[in-house]
This record gives C-alpha cells, structure tokens and sequence, in this order.
C-alpha cells in the first residue's frame, strides 16, 4: 500500500521499504526461503517431540522416591516432581500428547471449514445465513465455556476436549473460505470453464479447490497453536485429558499444589516448552500468509 | 431517531433469538451428558450401596427421568420468569449464586478491561510511531509472545514470582482465610485482586497493541496527516489534534468486542487464583454435575458477550450512520 502511494505522490519510497522494482523480487525471495527455514525447523522439532515424546512415555511416568523434589540439575534437566518422576520425559510426552490432539483437533475444524465455508458461498442465500448465524452462535459463548460445556456433554476425557476444540474453532477459517470461493466462482476462468462444458464436480475439483487450498492449508497452520493452547486450558481445568496421562495441562495443574512448596520447575518448564511449540507455529503460519495472501504481507 | 428505533428493535429480535439458540444448545449439552449426577453427586460408594427406591426417588430430585424435551420446555419457562433453578453444589437457587459471584468476577474482569485496554493503546501508538525501529519490534515481539502465553501459565508465572518467591501478594482466594467476611477491608480485597487482574490485563494488552498499531499507521500515512506535518506540525501536536480520535474510537470498539476473550481468560485466572467468580463456579459446577448451575454460567456469559458486541456496533452505528440502515458489511 505504502510503496504504491509512494509512486503515486511522486516521491520516493521511505527507508524502510525495501527499493522498488528488482530489490522487491529479492526481498521477497529472502522473505520466502526464512519462511521455508522456520517451516522445516517447526515441523522437525514438531516430529521430533513427538517421537521422543511418545516411544519414551514410560520414563515419563516412571516413579522414583529416592529422587523426590530434585531441582533441575545435570542428572535430571527440568528437576524431578514430588514422585521422583523426570520433568524433562514428562514435558516432553506431554508436549506429544498435546501435539497429537492438537494436530487431530486442528485437522478437523479445518474441514468443517472448508465444508461450512464452500457450503455458504455455493449453496444459496438461506444456507449462507444460517452458517452465518451459527457461526455468530457458536462466537456468542466464549470458547473456554463452550469447551467446557462440550466436553461435559461428552463425559469429559480426550474426546471430549478434541471434539470441543474441533467444533468450536473452526468460524474464522469458514470466513476465509466463503470469501475465496466466492471470488473464485466470480473469476473469468470458471466462466470459462462452465461455458466449455465442465460438470460442477469438475470445477470444483480443477478450480475451486487449488484456489482455495492455500489460505486453507495456512488456516489449518494457524488453527494448530490455537488448538494446543486451548486443549491445555481444558485439561489444566480438569475438563480434558485424563490425570493418568502425561499432558501440558495435567502437568501445570498438579504442579500447582506443589507452587507453595518452592517446586517451581513444575510450572516453568513444561509452561516454556508450550509456548516455545505456540510461538513457532504461530510465527510460520504468518509467514505463510503472507506468501499466500499478498494483502496481509505489508507489514 | 426512527433508524435508532429500528436498530434497537432489530438488536432485541436479534437477542431474543440468540438467547434461545443458546439456551437450547446449552440444556442439550449439559442433559446428554453420561456423567450420572445422581452417581455424580452422591459418590460411587453410597450409590452402589443404595435401594432401587431410593435411586429413583433421587432421579425424580434430579430430573433425569423426565423427556429431554420435557425437561427443556419445564426449563425456559422456568427461565423466563427469571427462575433459573437450584445450584445443587452450592444449595441455593442459581441467580443467587450468579449474583453473589458475578459482582467478583466483573470487579476482576472490569480493572483488567481498563488496564489492558489503556495500556495496550498507549503500546500501540508507540509502535505506530516509531514503526520500524527497535521500539516498534520489541513490542510486537512482545504482543506476539504474550498471544502464544496460556493465560493459566502466566496467571501461574506471576504466583511463583510474587506470591511464593517474594511473598508481597497471597496466594489466592478473594479474602484472607480464617478472616471474618465484616473484618475484610479494601485493601485486604485489593490485595487478593492484584495478581489476578494483573494477569489477565497483561494477556489482554496483546490484541489491542496490535490492532492500535496498524490503526495508527493508518492515520499517519493520511493525507491530512501529511498535511498538518508538511505544515510544520510536531507529531506530538498531530497526534492529540488528528490521531487520537480517529485510533481511540476503534481502539474502544474492539475492548467491547473482545468482552469473549476476557470472560474466558477469567475462567482460567480464577481457577489459578482460586478466585470466587463465575469461571470458578463454572468449573465447580462442570466437575460436580450441576447441570443448573452450569447452563445459568453459560447463558449469563452468552448475554454478556452480546452487551459487549452490541455496544461495539452501537459505537460503530455511532460514526458510521450506514449500519443503522442494517447495510452490515
């Protein structure tokens, strides 16, 4: 926006934009290959805690009385909890439990998006206010009350926070969706496509769906963190996983009885490891966007 | 005036019909629910040990023998005389109880609202001015860390450092324990407030920086912006004459609109803090069964949502007479 206003008042760009012309190209090359780098690291160490995580579950709960309350040290890196079990194996299955609910939860909201989304942009004028109402339902009860809710419905336990997390995050990936599909089917080339004798279907699959699949696969990139973050708040409230598992949110929430003790590697460590796993996917799924969705990348 | 008439009308027409949904999702969520409350609340051993008589006397108590439908249609009529039934947790009748906790909650809702809303602005006309340099990134580094932050695990950070380590605050609850609730002073209230109103404040400055940001980017890059500076004005000058009522209207409008998230996070700050609010109760509640007590939380939330969002596009209707004419973009 800026660069072109800059052109239109006659003056040149400030510093702060990259130069015009070639150094765009290259600027953006430069923004492309980091959001590669930092994709490849995330989903590295993403595959990585998940398999350390998961194949060493057992140390993550395997008791030891003789080394109880230890504090982080070289033999046991995040300290020990008040049964001697080792943070770090627990963090780290707690971490690949969280992941794979997370990843489970995400994948689905995503498609109900795209369901919801194509559906209010296709299906007519009375199916696009009823998803628009629902979606304005499903936004007029905070989420942690719904999840609640949800998970109460469901007897609680990991179906209950997966679907909740599911059915209730999936609003602002279906505005996306509607938006590019109606743009699409607006474009010249569907014109062009149905003009030729295309069936429906076919469009659908050979126009509308490679249109639409970016911004989607970068909803579901940013659905991710939301997910992780909301199934810990669930589980850390006792309405989501089970305390027999390893998880994030189990984890916080038996640390706090033991905060006034002074077991404060309890609280730290699984918390920082978290936000670290938030933060990166965070971090590419706007660095996706912004190679995605041009509009979004001027700042 | 009759647009202003025809927008309230449409806002109650709108509310009433949200109420409903709502209410139907939420009796339908907390009835299927295959947590017994009979077993739920009389534990397993005095259920197991129980005549088949006494079972059925106490489904009757609790309603679970009664038709889904039934038991709804028994409920909203209940609801629109303002009955919303009887806590079972807390044995008293349920708008009590959402009274009694409410006035905790908004007190610690309300100070983080002001907190963050102010604070996250100021952050967000700084960043908007100095777009580009350190400042501006360290903020946005900061907003962007602060919105991948649990709300718990900050609310838990901040107990850590300043309740056990440096022992300045307590460690939850709204009153000293073992006090008596006459002897409970203000400050003794303000006291066990600070931490979690900071929490949840620190968590909210986030989203507002951000937007404020851009909003202020906006402002400075118009033309009469660039007019008033090519005439010589200092930025400080320009901001208060120009900037500030264009960044502080849409700056309000989205602390409104944000009323969900902040509701939420004092679920999850109050359940750290042991803090007596709605959230706690809602998660008492959840965990012990009490289905009345859990739907009354979850309708007082959803209207609470709906004030806010309804002051947000009232404000908006305020600047912008288009909406009044229900041309919603």
């Amino acid at each position: 926006m800026s660069s072109t206003e800059a052109l239109r008042h006659g003056r040149p760009a400030p510093d702060d934009l990259p130069p015009l012309l070639h150094g765009l190209g290259r600027a953006r090359f430069a923004n492309r290959r980091a959001t590669v780098v930092t994709l490849v690291v995330a989903a590295a160490a993403l595959i990585a805690v998940m398999v350390t995580g998961s194949a060493f579950e057992h140390a993550a709960t395997q008791t030891d009385f003789l080394a109880k309350n230890l504090p982080p040290g070289p033999g046991h890196l995040f300290g020990t909890d008040w049964m001697g079990r080792d943070m770090f194996w627990r963090t780290l299955a707690g971490l690949a439990t969280s992941i794979r609910v997370g990843l489970l939860a995400a994948t689905v909201s995503a498609l109900i998006a795209l369901l919801l989304g194509t559906a209010a942009a296709l299906g007519g004028r009375r199916v696009d206010a009823a998803i628009t109402w629902l979606i304005d339902l499903v936004l007029g009860v905070p989420h942690i009350v719904l999840l609640i809710l949800i998970s109460f419905a469901l007897g609680k336990g990991y179906w209950g926070v997966t679907v909740g997390i599911a059915v209730t995050h999936w609003p602002s990936l279906a505005r996306v969706v509607r938006a590019e599909v109606l743009q699409c089917r607006a474009a010249g080339f569907v014109e062009v496509a149905q003009k030729l004798g295309r069936s429906r279907a076919q469009i659908a699959v050979q126009h509308v769906l490679p249109y639409v699949l970016p911004q989607f696969l970068v909803g579901l990139v940013l659905l991710f963190p939301h997910a992780i973050l909301h199934e810990a708040a669930v589980t850390f409230l006792g309405f989501g996983l089970p305390p027999e598992q390893p998880a994030i949110g189990v984890i916080l929430s038996e640390a706090m009885k033991y905060l006034s003790a002074g077991l404060w590697w309890l609280a730290i460590f699984p918390g920082v490891a978290l936000v670290l796993v938030v933060l990166s996917f965070d971090l590419v799924g706007t660095r996706l966007r912004r190679i995605v969705d041009p509009h979004s990348a001027q700042d | 005036m009759g647009q202003w008439i025809g927008f309230g009308l449409r806002t109650l027409a709108k509310f009433a019909l949200l109420m409903a949904a709502v209410s139907v999702v939420v009796f339908v969520l907390v009835s299927v629910s295959p947590i017994d409350p009979v077993q739920a609340n009389v534990g397993q051993a005095a259920y197991v040990g129980m005549s088949e008589a006494k079972r059925a006397q106490l489904a009757s108590y609790w309603g679970t023998d009664v038709p889904l439908a039934e038991r709804y249609l028994n409920w909203a009529t209940a609801l629109l005389r303002g009955d919303l039934g009887t806590s079972l947790r807390f044995n008293a009748p349920v708008e009590q109880v959402i009274a009694q906790r409410a006035v905790n909650s908004l007190a610690l809702m309300g100070i983080a609202w002001v907190a963050s809303g102010l604070i996250g602005a100021a952050l967000g006309v700084l960043a908007g001015v100095r777009r580009g340099g350190w400042v501006d990134r360290l903020i946005k580094g900061y907003c962007f860390v602060l919105a991948s932050t649990p709300t718990f695990w900050l609310g838990l950070l901040l107990l850590v450092v300043f309740a056990v380590q440096l022992g300045w605050f307590p460690m939850g609850f709204s009153v000293p324990i073992g006090k008596s609730a006459a002897d409970v002073t203000l400050a003794d209230s303000l006291r066990h407030l600070a931490l979690p109103a900071l929490t949840l404040s620190v968590i909210g400055v986030s989203n507002i920086a951000l937007h404020t940001r851009e909003k202020t980017i906006d402002v400075l890059e118009s033309d009469f912006v660039k007019f008033a500076r090519s005439r010589g004005q200092g930025m400080r000058t320009v901001l208060r004459r120009h900037g500030l009522r264009n960044i502080a209207l849409p700056a309000l409008t989205l602390q409104f609109a944000s009323l969900a998230e902040i509701f939420g996070g004092s679920v999850l700050v109050e359940q750290v803090f042991s803090y007596p609010g709605l959230g706690q109760a809602a998660i008492t509640a959840g965990l012990g069964s009490d289905v009345a007590l859990l739907a009354g939380i979850a309708l007082f939330s959803a209207a609470f949502v709906f004030t806010g969002n309804l002051i947000a596009n009232t404000l908006y209707a305020a600047v912008d007479p288009r909406i009044l004419r229900g041309r919603r973009s």
